[in-house]
């Protein structure tokens, strides 16, 4: 049995934060939940993927976040509990429909939670999605801890029923990916059926309906506002003159800081859990009894510039500060040190941390980094050299929009091959922007999870408007980033897993693009002369880079590597393989006595054998 | 259990080395023993051959990560990458490190250059409490897979008598949230450890939980 549905009520288990949240999903009786997978979100919809082969709840790994959120609002609109997980810019994805759907209203309870990443650990901004509740008028949770994330999807299905409203539950990074002693509620079965009761006039959004569900949404917050006041997650902590309001993961650094420099009896905590719309009475009430307020959030003076709002209504002038040149940045993420620091500065009180040691300054230089790399063997890396050569062959200089994934990763030397990267599917966009601007021959990159996420529109603007680039889709089969979850192009497909699967070949060439190859990125002679080819044509052209990701399949099928390659003797250090190709594996000997000859590492060397075929030094052990 | 207790451990290691096994162990076991804990970890990007870090907070502390300079144990996988947790360490942090080096891509083609392990060594050692080093990598290997590291580093952590509770403890998780099929070399892996540090360490006196 899963261990999400082993553990029994008051039972206590160690549970990140993104597994509590599914947890609190199948205690409020989640019947259907969806995702498209994004760090830090993954794990809430790995986990219900897999409690869903031993129970009625039906999962699915949606194409994209906005598809995910369409097929979580049907099920609700049919009565049913959805939980739709996303990261944060999977939200701006979901955009378009989120906005009207809390026109619309839900049925079942909705639950959508927005992953943040500030940092931005694995991500390309660290915007704050605060601001999609405003926009959209829906509730907002900010929980603090694993608990209380378990504990709020409880409560936000209530909540979403209650006010037939979606509810958004905001986490951070340090929420998901954290672990903490969680007490389990009681399991609730899904609900197996649901039915949808026909009403056009309120779910039919034309502009007539829309008037009226705009009026109502706002009747709706006016009911979460008050609902705010009353919610346990909101609390007022503590007694002293001096104010501190927190919310989410800040609320603990707060707690540690207060602890640490000792203030219990001077400082008043307002600790927000419910962040939109905000409690208003509740905040003055806090707002009237402190002398000044420090407002402890991570990213967007969210909550800072709503306190000041309040206090203006209220005839307050107290001090309210948080963002400042001296305080807080808008900047990354927070931690206890830093939180503090500032709240000592801010109350005016002596405190001198200790020294920070500087690792680069005791070793006299700079500490070599460690970025992530491409895996040995990775089929990626063996297409980005094949490509190197065929331009530098054919004498191109060529501009590569990348997309969203591991091969992203090919922006490092010696690749060198992306130039321009801003978010999911905008390879495709780029590329016909870029041809059209210039004479540059443009080659792009996109991954095949990306590929069907949000490549095939701009695919068939391309088509349509007889553009002029070489689109290179890497098809290992899985969404490798991100944990290797199934996509519609799935192969192999995990066991068990029935998803009906769309060939990426077939569907391109239903587009009626100009030219569509498909090579084994690690046969290298056929591919070099494929590229070439392509390369050599024009309009929109298609290369399917067909290999399965290596990890993947060695998770999948337990495949151990059957040869390892060496350098032989014959090497005449040329440095080919270190100056177009990079594979981890292969560099210099670190062995004084080997005069910094190349040599594989056996233990790196994945065996993959692409390095031999344009190598004549190099041979299979 | 103490309330006093508060304890904030600090793993670094090379993707794929298991850090993140360890530190999950590790909060199992303080969780079994009765004490508050709090894991963080790093998932995503980085797992990707690059720095993988983790924390474990034991006691009364809310927060789940470590600011610099505010690690009580460093546990490193490896040992430029105990170098430079230096900066999370203070001047009596205890920190155990394999002496293994996994050499970076950018020093691999020659971009940068790794410092000799015995070198950092003695840097560090003068910076913090205490330096404990092992082959743990070796150990690993004569436990039965190399792969085991993550359990030698274990052991080595629950023979310093920092913890608040004894390394059975942390036997015990081992032996019932590992990979049956890996328990035995895993259990073999974390005595080695254990026996690696006992013998650099004179006994000291384990609080009991």
């Amino acid at each position: 049995m899963h261990f999400l549905l082993a553990g029994q009520p008051g039972d206590k288990c160690l549970l990140l934060g993104n597994e509590a949240m599914a947890r609190g999903a199948l205690e409020a009786g989640v019947s259907l939940a969806t995702t498209y997978p994004g760090t830090p979100a993954s794990e809430i919809g790995d986990r219900l993927y897999q409690v869903a082969r031993e129970t009625e709840l039906y999962f699915e790994y949606s194409v994209n976040e906005k598809v995910a959120l369409e097929v979580a609002m049907g099920a609700a609109a049919a009565g049913l509990r959805t939980l739709c997980a996303m990261k944060h810019v999977g939200v701006n994805v979901a955009a378009d429909t989120l906005i009207t759907l809390a026109y619309a209203g839900v049925k079942g309870g909705l639950v959508l939670v927005s992953a943040d990443d500030p940092a931005m650990f694995s991500s390309q901004n660290e915007q704050d999605n605060r601001y999609y509740a405003r926009l959209s008028g829906l509730p907002l949770l900010e929980p603090a801890s694993p608990q209380e994330a378990k504990d709020m999807v409880v409560y936000a299905f209530a909540l979403s029923e209650a006010l037939k409203l979606p509810v958004i539950l905001r986490t951070t990074t340090r929420i998901n990916h954290a672990r903490g002693v969680v007490t389990l509620g009681r399991l609730k079965a899904p609900q197996p059926h649901g039915y949808f009761q026909k009403d056009p006039f309120r779910q039919v959004l034309v502009p007539m309906v829309a008037r009226r569900a705009h009026a109502r949404l706002l009747q709706q917050q006016a009911l979460a506002a008050q609902e705010a006041e009353q919610c346990p997650f909101n609390d007022i902590q503590g007694q002293g003159p001096w104010g501190v309001v927190a919310s989410g993961v800040s609320v603990n650094y707060v707690q540690d800081a207060i602890a640490d420099l000792g203030l219990a009896d001077r400082v008043t905590m307002l600790k927000l859990g419910f962040t939109h719309p905000l409690p208003a009475e509740l905040i003055g009430a806090f707002l009237g009894q402190v002398e000044k307020v420090l407002v402890v959030e991570e990213l967007e003076p969210y909550l800072e510039e709503a306190l000041r709002a309040v206090a203006q209504s209220q005839g307050l002038t107290l001090p309210i500060q948080g963002k400042a040149p001296e305080l807080f940045s808008r900047l990354y993420e927070y931690h206890p040190r830093l939180v503090r620091q500032v709240i000592a500065r801010f109350f005016g009180i002596d405190y001198q941390p200790p020294e920070v040691l500087g690792p680069a300054q005791i070793l006299g230089c700079p500490v070599p980094e460690r970025p992530p790399t491409l895996c040995p063997g990775c089929p990626h890396q063996a297409m980005y050299y094949t490509i190197k050569i065929a331009l530098e062959e054919l004498g191109l200089d060529a501009v590569f929009p990348s997309d969203i994934g591991c091969y992203t990763l090919g922006l490092l030397p010696p690749l060198g091959m992306a130039d321009y990267m801003i978010s999911m599917g905008a390879s495709i966009g780029t590329a016909a922007g870029i041809s059209r601007a210039t004479d540059q021959p443009v080659v792009a990159f996109i991954g095949d999870s990306t590929f069907f996420h949000a490549g095939i529109p701009p695919l068939v603007n391309a088509v349509h408007h007889r553009h002029n680039f070489l689109l290179v889709i890497l098809d290992n089969g899985t969404t490798a980033m991100t944990g290797h979850q199934p996509h519609p192009g799935v192969k192999p497909a995990p066991p068990g897993y029935d998803g009906q699967r769309i060939d990426l070949k077939e569907l391109v060439q239903a587009l009626g693009v100009d030219a569509v190859k498909v090579v084994h990125p690690l046969q290298y002679a056929p591919t070099l002369q494929t590229v070439k080819e392509l390369l050599s044509q024009s309009g929109v052209r298609v290369l399917i880079s067909r290999a399965p990701c290596l990890l993947y399949v060695q998770r999948l099928t337990g495949h151990k590597k059957t040869r390892t390659f060496y350098v032989g003797p014959e090497c005449h250090d040329c440095r080919h393989c270190l100056d177009y190709f990079g594979c981890p594996a292969l560099h210099p000997s670190l062995v004084p006595s080997e005069g910094g000859r190349m040599v594989i590492d056996a233990a790196l060397c994945a065996g993959c054998g692409f390095c031999s075929q344009w190598c004549e030094a190099i041979h299979a052990q | 259990m103490n309330d006093s207790v508060q304890l904030k451990i600090y793993f670094t290691g090379v993707g794929g080395q298991g850090t993140l096994l360890a530190s999950r162990v590790l909060g199992e076991a303080a969780m079994t023993a009765g004490y508050a804990v709090l894991v963080s970890e790093t998932h995503g990007m980085a797992q990707r051959g690059g720095v993988v870090t983790s924390t474990v907070i034991i006691g009364a502390l809310a927060s789940p990560i470590i600011s610099p300079g505010e690690a009580d144990i460093v546990v490193s996988f490896e040992a430029l990458e105990a170098f430079r947790a230096l900066s999370r360490c203070h001047s009596q942090t205890v920190v155990i490190t394999n002496t293994a080096a996994i050499i970076p891509y950018s020093v691999a083609i020659g971009q940068a250059h790794y410092p000799a392990v015995e070198r950092l060594m003695e840097l560090i050692a003068p910076q913090v409490g205490q330096l404990l080093t092992l082959g743990a990598e070796t150990l690993a290997q004569q436990a039965g897979s190399s792969l085991a590291v993550n359990m030698v580093l274990l052991g080595a952590l629950a023979q310093t008598g920092r913890l608040p509770f004894p390394g059975k403890i942390i036997a015990g998780v081992i032996a019932t949230r590992t990979p049956p099929k890996h328990v035995d070399t895993n259990l073999r892996a974390f005595q080695l450890g254990q026996e690696a540090i006992a013998r650099q360490v004179p006994p000291r006196k384990l609080k009991t939980a």
